[in-house]
C-alpha cells in the first residue's frame, strides 16, 4: 500500500483528500502539511480512504515542507493511521490544526475529549497489533524437505505492516507467510515483501503439531479454577476460529464441574508405592566428598566463562601446608589442563624454588577454574574475569581448600583476593599476611602479586620486583612452618 | 506427534499446572541472530487463555513428575497415585523449538520432580537450556525452576542460560513446612534465593547475562493457616531483602488424589486477588506493609472491597483529595485511580483545570473515586463520611469459582 499523494481542489467550499485505502501514513502526512500550509481548517476539508468517485479540482495545494509537531503528536499519528475508522484522519488533522494554532500541549491533555478519542485508537490498535502477535498460528508445510510456515489472520485494523517486524525479529531463520484479507507478508529469509490478499483455503492442510498443541492446551487447564468471562475478555470468541487449540473450549468447561467435585469427593487412597527412605536418604548428601569427587564435578561442567576448552583443576597434595591460589588459567594451562605451567607458572615455579618452596609439596590453583578469553584471528586474548564470574566459581574454591586444608593459603594477585574475600581489596595494600575473614581462621593468609604482573613490567623494574616477590615468598614460607610449629 | 509422546506431554503439562507464575516479561528486548530463532518482546506475550482465565505464555511442562519429596499440597508427591512419565532432554528441546515456530509460545518454564538427586535434577533442567541456547541458537524466554536442594554451583550455570530463575517457597512459615513438606528446609530455600539475588545484581552491574529476567517465587495460599497480612509482609521482605521481581499467590486447588493430611476444598479464588491487589500497592503505589495490616481486619483483607478501598474507608480523613491540587503520592491513594490515570491526571492539569466529566475520561472507575475526589466542579460534600459507604462501593458477591 504506497502513500499516494494527497490530491486536493482548488476553490472554496469543502476541499477533498483522497488517499489510499489502508493506513497510508505517507498520503497523510503529505496531505496535512499542504492543508496547513495553505490554511485551511478541518472545517473545510473531508477525508476518504478508497477513490470513491470523488471528483478533483484541477490543480492541486503547493508541495509544502515538514510540519514542526511536538514529539506526542509525531507519534501518535502513525499509531492512528492503520486505524478502520473512516474518521481517524479527520480527528487526526483536527488535533493538528489546535496543536499548530496555539495549542501546543494539547497532546498531554488526556482528557480533551479529542485527544481521548484519539487515544482510545491508539489503544485499540496496540490491542489489535498485541493481539496479531499472540494469536496468530503458523501451519508447517514441506516441499522438496524445505519447510515453510503459514498464517491465516484477520485483524481488526490496517495493521499488517506494523505487524511484520516483530515476525522478522522473531521468525528471521524461517521462512514464513502471513495472509490477511487486506493483503499479504512474505518473508524469504533476507527479504519482507507485501503481497495480494490471501484467503483461508490458502492454509496448508495438516501440521501434526496442532493436535499436540491441543493436548498441551487441555492439559495445562485447571478445572478446579474455570472462569470463562476471563478468558474471553481476552481471547474474544472472533480469535477462535483461527486458533487449532480453542476447539477443545467447550468440552473443557463442560467437564470442569464434574472434575472438581469428583476430586474433592474422593477419598485420599493409600499410596501405591513404597516409602522410598533409603533413596531420599541418599538425596540429601548429594555433595562430593573427596578433592577427587569435587574435581569429577568440576572437570564435566561446562564453563561459565566465555572462551574455556577444559576446566583446569588444582594440582598437589591434599594436606598440603601452603596453597596457591591464582586468577585463572591462561593458554597454556588450557591447553595442557594443569595449572601454571605457562609463562607466568614457569617464573612462580622459580620464585618458589629461590624462597625454599617445593613445588610438589604445595597445592597450586586457581580462583577462575576455566580459561576466559577472546579469540583474535588465531591469537586466543586473555581476558580478566569480573566480579560476577570470580562468585561463580567460589564455591568450587572453598570447597577445595576445604578438603586440601592446608595451613596457610597465598593469594596470588587481585582475582585471588576477590575470590578468598568477596570484596575487591588492592593488592598493594593488602600485601603480606592477611586474614580471609570468610574462612574463619581455617587457615593463615598471605597476599603477594601475580607473577604474571612481573611479566609485564618493563625491564629495568622486573629485577627488584621480582627479588620482592621471592621476599614474599620466604615470608609466607617461614610462615608456613611456624603454623606447623 | 506420535500417541506416545502427546500422552507423556498430557502428564507432564497437567503436573506442571499449579505453578501460577507464567510471565515471559522482564527480558531485555533481544531479537535473533542471522542463523538463530526467537525473541523477547520486554513485556511478553500471552499466546492463549485457558477457560480457567489464565494466559499461556510459555511451554509449561515438568521434565519428569516422579519426585522423592513427599509435599501434600503437590500432585506430583510421592505418595500420590498419579501416572508418572519423563521427557528426555532431547525431547523437551525440540518440543519447545516446534511449538515455538508456529507462534504457540514465547518459550519454556521448565520444572522437574526430584529424581535421584537434587544435583542430577539440577543437571537436566540446566541441560534442556544449555541446548536451546548453544545447539540451537534459541534467544525466545526461558524460565528454569531451580532446585534449592541443589549444589550452588548449578545455579551459577543455570542463571548464564534462564531469563529467570525461580524458586517456590510454597508455605511462608517453617511450622508448616516441616508439616506439609518434610523434606524441605526453608534454610536452603533462603539460601539459594540469596545466592540468585546476589549474582543478578553483580551481572546488571557488570552488564553481563544472569537471569536478567530476575528472580520469582510462589506461596500457596490457603493450605495453612498464615493471614494476608503476614504473607505481604513476607512477600515485602522478599523484594526489598533479594531484589524479588515477583511473588506469586496460590490459591491451593483440589488435586487428583489429594494427601489424607490436607483436605481439598475450593480454591480460596477471591483472596487470592485481594492479595495480588495489596502486592500490587507495595510494588507500584507506595503502600507500606503497614498500610495493607491498616486495610485489613484482624489480618485478613476484605472480599467485599479491594484493599485500597479498605484502607480509604478505614483513612476517611485524609479525603477528599482535590484532583487539581495533590501530590501524586496522594492521588496513588485514591480508590479507582490507577498510576497511569494519576500519570495523565499530572499531566493533563498542567495545561487545564480538571472537572469530574474530565476525570472520567481518565479511569473506567469514576464511581469508586468520587467519594474520595474534589474537582472543578465537583465535591463529595458529606459523601466520604456516610456510614453506608462501603455498602454502596462493595462489590457485589462475584461469581469467581463454579462453588
Amino acid at each position: 500500500m504506497d502513500g499516494a499523494a494527497a490530491r486536493i481542489p482548488d476553490g472554496p467550499g469543502l476541499h477533498t483528500v483522497v488517499l489510499a485505502p489502508g493506513a497510508d501514513l505517507a498520503g497523510f502526512r503529505a496531505a496535512a502539511r499542504r492543508l496547513a500550509a495553505a490554511g485551511l481548517p478541518p472545517e473545510r476539508v473531508a477525508w476518504s480512504a478508497g477513490g470513491t468517485g470523488i471528483l478533483f479540482g484541477a490543480a492541486d495545494l503547493a508541495e509544502a515542507p515538514p510540519l514542526r509537531l511536538p514529539r506526542a503528536v509525531a507519534d501518535l499519528v502513525p499509531m492512528v493511521v492503520p486505524h478502520r475508522d473512516p474518521e481517524r484522519y479527520a480527528l487526526l488533522y483536527r488535533l493538528i490544526w489546535r496543536v499548530l494554532s496555539g495549542e501546543r500541549h494539547l497532546a498531554e491533555i488526556a482528557s480533551d475529549p479529542t485527544v481521548h478519542r484519539l487515544g482510545r485508537m491508539r489503544k485499540a490498535i496496540a490491542r489489535d497489533l498485541h493481539k496479531m502477535h499472540a494469536f496468530l498460528r503458523f501451519r508447517r508445510s514441506e516441499t522438496d524437505g524445505a519447510e515453510r510456515f503459514t498464517a491465516w489472520f484477520e485483524p481488526d485494523h490496517h495493521i499488517l505492516e506494523a505487524a511484520a517486524p516483530f515476525f522478522v525479529e522473531r521468525f528471521r531463520s524461517l521462512h514464513w507467510s502471513i495472509l490477511t484479507p487486506d493483503g499479504s507478508a512474505h518473508w524469504d529469509g533476507t527479504h519482507l515483501s507485501f503481497g495480494p490478499p490471501g484467503q483461508r483455503g490458502d492454509l496448508p492442510e495438516g501440521d501434526g503439531f496442532e493436535a499436540g498443541w491441543r493436548a498441551y492446551y487441555e492439559s495445562t487447564f485447571n478445572p478446579a479454577r474455570t472462569n470463562p468471562k476471563a478468558m474471553l475478555a481476552e481471547m474474544p470468541k472472533k480469535y477462535w476460529r483461527n486458533m487449532p487449540e480453542t476447539l477443545a473450549i467447550p468440552a473443557l468447561i463442560r467437564a470442569a464441574d464434574p472434575r472438581t467435585r469428583a476430586m474433592i469427593e474422593r477419598e485420599p487412597r493409600l499410596p501405591a508405592r513404597r516409602d522410598p527412605e533409603r533413596a531420599v536418604a541418599a538425596m540429601g548428601d548429594d555433595a562430593p566428598k573427596t578433592l577427587e569427587a569435587l574435581n569429577a564435578v568440576i572437570a564435566r561442567s561446562a564453563p561459565l566463562v566465555p572462551g574455556a576448552t577444559q576446566a583446569v583443576l588444582g594440582e598437589g597434595p591434599v594436606g598440603a601446608a601452603i596453597a596457591f591460589v591464582g586468577e585463572q588459567p591462561g593458554d597454556q594451562e588450557d591447553r595442557q589442563g594443569r595449572p601454571f605451567v605457562g609463562p607466568a607458572g614457569q617464573l612462580l615455579t622459580r620464585a618458589m624454588a629461590e624462597a625454599g618452596i617445593a613445588r610438589e609439596a604445595s597445592y597450586l590453583t586457581n580462583a577462575v577454574k576455566h580459561f576466559k578469553f577472546e579469540e583474535r584471528g588465531k591469537r586466543r586474548i586473555h581476558q580478566k574475569p569480573n566480579a560476577g564470574e570470580v562468585s561463580h566459581y567460589r564455591w568450587w574454591l572453598d570447597r577445595e581448600l576445604d578438603f586440601v586444608a592446608p595451613r596457610l593459603v597465598v593469594a596470588l594477585g587481585a582475582t585471588a583476593v576477590l575470590a578468598l574475600t568477596g570484596k575487591a581489596v588492592p593488592v598493594t595494600r593488602a600485601r603480606g599476611p592477611f586474614r580471609f575473614e570468610r574462612f574463619d581462621d581455617r587457615f593463615a593468609g598471605f597476599v603477594t602479586v601475580h607473577p604474571s604482573y612481573l611479566l609485564r613490567l618493563p625491564d629495568e623494574a622486573k629485577e627488584e620486583a621480582y627479588a620482592a616477590f621471592v621476599d614474599d615468598l620466604r615470608r609466607a614460607e617461614a610462615l608456613g612452618r611456624e603454623l606447623a610449629g | 506427534m506420535d500417541e506416545t509422546f502427546a500422552k507423556k506431554l498430557r502428564i507432564l503439562a497437567d503436573a506442571a499446572k499449579y505453578d501460577a507464575s507464567c510471565a515471559s516479561s522482564g527480558a531485555p528486548k533481544r531479537a535473533v541472530e542471522r542463523d538463530g530463532l526467537g525473541s523477547t518482546t520486554g513485556a511478553g506475550i500471552c499466546h492463549a487463555y485457558t477457560p480457567d482465565g489464565r494466559c499461556v505464555s510459555l511451554l509449561k511442562i515438568l521434565l519428569t513428575n516422579w519426585c522423592l519429596f513427599d509435599c501434600a499440597y503437590c500432585v506430583n508427591r510421592r505418595s500420590s497415585n498419579v501416572r508418572r512419565a519423563k521427557f528426555t532432554v532431547e525431547e523437551v528441546v525440540r518440543l519447545t523449538l516446534e511449538f515455538y515456530k508456529r507462534n504457540y509460545i514465547e518459550g519454556l518454564f521448565l520444572s522437574s520432580g526430584i529424581i535421584k538427586s537434587p544435583d542430577h535434577t539440577m543437571e537436566l533442567l540446566t541441560r534442556v537450556a544449555r541446548s536451546l541456547r548453544r545447539d540451537h541458537g534459541f534467544r525466545g524466554y526461558i524460565h528454569l525452576k531451580t532446585i534449592p536442594e541443589a549444589s550452588p554451583w548449578l545455579i551459577e550455570e543455570a542463571g548464564l542460560y534462564a531469563d529467570r530463575l525461580s524458586i517456590n517457597v510454597e508455605l511462608p512459615t517453617e511450622a508448616s513446612l516441616e508439616r506439609l513438606a518434610p523434606e524441605k528446609d526453608g534454610a536452603s530455600i533462603a539460601g539459594a534465593m540469596a545466592q540468585i539475588g546476589e549474582r543478578i545484581a553483580e551481572a546488571k552491574a557488570e552488564k553481563r547475562r544472569f537471569s536478567p529476567a530476575g528472580q520469582s517465587t510462589q506461596v500457596i495460599v490457603g493450605a495453612d493457616a498464615t493471614t494476608d497480612e503476614a504473607l505481604i509482609r513476607k512477600s515485602a521482605d522478599l523484594y526489598g531483602r533479594v531484589g524479588l521481581r515477583r511473588v506469586y499467590y496460590s490459591a491451593f486447588s483440589p488435586i487428583p488424589d489429594g494427601a489424607a493430611i490436607l483436605p481439598l476444598k475450593a480454591p480460596p479464588l477471591q483472596r487470592e486477588h485481594r492479595l495480588y491487589q495489596a502486592d500490587w500497592l507495595i510494588r507500584y503505589y507506595e503502600f507500606s506493609p503497614d498500610d495493607v495490616a491498616a486495610a485489613s481486619d484482624d489480618g485478613m483483607l476484605a472480599l467485599d472491597v479491594d484493599p485500597k478501598l479498605a484502607w480509604a474507608l478505614k483513612n476517611r480523613a485524609r479525603f477528599p483529595v482535590d484532583v487539581n491540587r495533590a501530590d501524586r503520592e496522594m492521588l496513588l491513594r485514591v480508590p479507582g485511580l490507577g498510576a497511569r490515570a494519576v500519570d495523565r491526571i499530572v499531566a493533563a492539569r498542567r495545561h487545564t483545570t480538571l472537572r469530574l466529566e474530565d476525570v472520567g475520561r481518565l479511569t473506567s472507575a469514576l464511581k469508586r473515586a468520587r467519594p474520595f475526589l474534589i474537582a472543578a466542579d465537583h465535591s463529595p460534600g458529606g459523601l466520604t463520611d456516610r456510614l453506608d459507604l462501603r455498602a454502596r462501593l462493595a462489590e457485589p458477591a462475584r461469581q469467581l469459582s463454579l462453588f
